[in-house]
């Protein structure tokens, strides 16, 4: 047994690794076959000259953006409240939401933009799909902060407002900068799932909406191009720094 | 003269009284209007973004099709009827079939890993983060880097090539094996972080216990470490089967559409097939199962969270 579990962990950890770092290796491969044919850096470069890609990773970057800065001002303020006092509906929709399929959200925010659409005369577009975003994003931001609000001593605020603090006072002196490592994760976090989401944005963006992931899945489709590689290598890069940083953040005390 | 002077006293009491009532009830009130004020942005998102849509989806899995996709009158429970033709039962059985064994590989799987980091000592966060790290990046481009290994023109069929084990490409990709694999690998972290959690309160010394009353380090991981740990492993396996019956992603790309789990049919209505009731109804289908799998979950889902 001592032998047998760091092997196997060696095993999991190499099974969890290798499929991301063989497509890492292949992003610096000459050739666009599987077979090693040399170093290069032209795959990368070739991502920057495809406006396609360009255009794409803008428009990620916008709606995950917004859809942050408006998820995590909505969450944290319901999860501050939410603390204070439970309300079961709303932490019960949360959780669903956070649970329910993808593919069933994505298709009830289709049938509700169309038939709102139908009277307001407006299209699927870039806005549709950042109001998609903040709708699941939400989730993750209140359950975020809620689990950090939990870990704290009640107490402090009390003794704020015993010593004369008001709810605000106590809330902007005491509570928000204890939370405040708590809100940044919560905002990586929501960055990263926006970034990342397809299933949904898929359904609801409209011409001009194309996102990074909706292309990368177009290109996965059509077959292996060294070119989705090295994109594929600076997302991950990127979105594991954010991650690293917002785990550092949410264990900070 | 007393008693007016009394009675003056009396009132000034009571409207000192008053006074320390009026500022509690007034905070009360800047504390239920603060409450409102921070929780009806949220709320608003809810309703009308998350609840208002399912509604519609509701109403709309009532109605009939309309010629050229959307819905119209009159309303009928036909699309919910259409459920039960076998065509289709046979991809509700295979989505939930598929789910299954994911989930049961992934706690085999992830149990010895969960036990490993539990006792990692000093690296536990460490151990724990680097299981973590790759769930919490592209989903999508996790699941693009199995294709890039499996296809025909993978990198595990170009490697045995060259290697003359095999002459012709092993047909890795575009199979039911593909999907679960690729489940297998998105959802591990969800089995691993319940296992861990229960695993981790663990005393060790109720395994030297064991092994001085003569079990073998097997019979007491499975009389003592397994029993202990049931909390983690239900709170896991529904963790990981929910996401996996909903799956939509994974099948689509590694199953090549030859694997059709109910989430490509729900897709496939709402665009390609253009039947929206049927597609509504089973979206809701879909929904209430997922209810029903998390009902089971029960208060624990928010402590895991």
């Amino acid at each position: 047994m001592k032998r047998f579990l760091p092997a196997y962990a060696c095993a999991a950890y190499l099974f969890l690794y290798l499929p991301l770092l063989a497509l890492g290796a292949f992003s610096f491969n000459n050739s666009k076959i599987a077979v090693w044919q040399g170093f290069t850096f032209s795959w990368y470069s070739g991502v920057f000259h495809n406006p396609a890609l360009v255009e794409g990773t803008l428009n990620s970057l916008l709606i995950a953006i917004v859809a942050t800065i408006v998820a995590t001002l909505v969450g944290t303020l319901a999860a501050y409240a939410l603390w204070k006092k439970r309300l079961a509906w709303l932490t019960g929709s949360l959780y669903l939401s956070l649970l329910s399929p993808e593919i069933v959200t994505g298709v009830s925010l289709l049938v509700f933009f169309q038939g709102m659409f139908h009277f307001l005369k407006l299209q699927l577009g870039l806005h549709t799909v950042i109001l998609a975003h903040i709708t699941f994003s939400l989730a993750y931001v209140v359950i975020v902060i809620l689990a950090r609000l939990r870990s704290f001593d009640r107490t402090l605020e009390e003794a704020a407002l015993d010593l004369g603090a008001n709810d605000w006072q106590a809330f902007r002196y005491v509570t928000a900068p204890l939370l405040l490592p708590g809100i940044v994760a919560a905002a990586l976090l929501c960055f990263t799932v926006s970034f990342d989401d397809y299933v949904i944005t898929s359904l609801v963006a409209g011409v001009n909406s194309e996102t990074l992931p909706m292309i990368i899945y177009a290109m996965a489709r059509k077959g292996v191009s060294p070119e989705v590689n090295a994109l594929s290598v600076m997302i991950t890069v990127g979105l594991g720094v954010l991650v690293l940083i917002s785990g550092r953040l949410e264990r900070q005390k | 003269m007393k008693s007016a002077f009394s009675e003056t006293a009396t009132v000034q009491t009571k409207t000192q009284d008053e006074k320390r009532h009026v500022l509690p009830v007034s905070k009360a009130t800047v504390g239920l209007a603060l409450r409102t004020l921070f929780l009806s942005p949220a709320a608003f998102i809810m309703l009308s973004f998350f609840f208002v849509p399912l509604l519609i989806v509701f109403a709309y899995s009532l109605l009939s099709r309309g010629p050229y996709g959307g819905v119209m009158l009159p309303w009928t429970v036909e699309s919910y009827v259409r459920i039960f033709d076998p065509l289709y039962l046979v991809i509700l059985w295979r989505s939930v079939w598929i789910a299954a064994v994911s989930t049961a590989f992934c706690l085999i799987l992830a149990f010895p890993l969960a036990l490993y980091i539990a006792r990692a000592g000093s690296r536990k966060t460490l151990m724990l983060n680097l299981v973590m790290l790759p769930f919490w990046t592209s989903f999508l481009i996790r699941t693009y880097a199995w294709m890039f290994l499996l296809r025909d023109t993978g990198l595990i069929n170009t490697v045995l090539e060259a290697l003359h084990v095999i002459h012709d490409p092993l047909p890795l990709l575009f199979n039911t094996g593909a999907v679960i694999l690729g489940l297998i690998y998105g959802y591990l972290p969800f089995m691993v972080l319940p296992l861990y959690a229960t695993l981790e309160k663990l005393d060790p010394a109720l395994l030297d216990a064991a092994a001085d009353l003569g079990a073998s380090p097997a019979v007491a991981i499975w009389r003592v470490v397994v029993p202990i740990s049931r909390p983690g492993m239900i709170a896991g396996c529904l963790l990981v089967f929910i996401p996996c019956l909903g799956a939509y992603l994974t099948p689509d790309l590694m199953g090549g559409g030859k694997t059709v789990m109910i989430g490509n049919l729900v897709q496939n209505q709402f665009t390609t097939a253009r039947d929206w009731p049927f597609g509504a109804a089973i979206s809701l289908l879909l929904m209430a199962m997922v209810l029903l799998v998390m009902r089971a979950l029960g208060d624990r889902g928010e402590e895991l969270l």
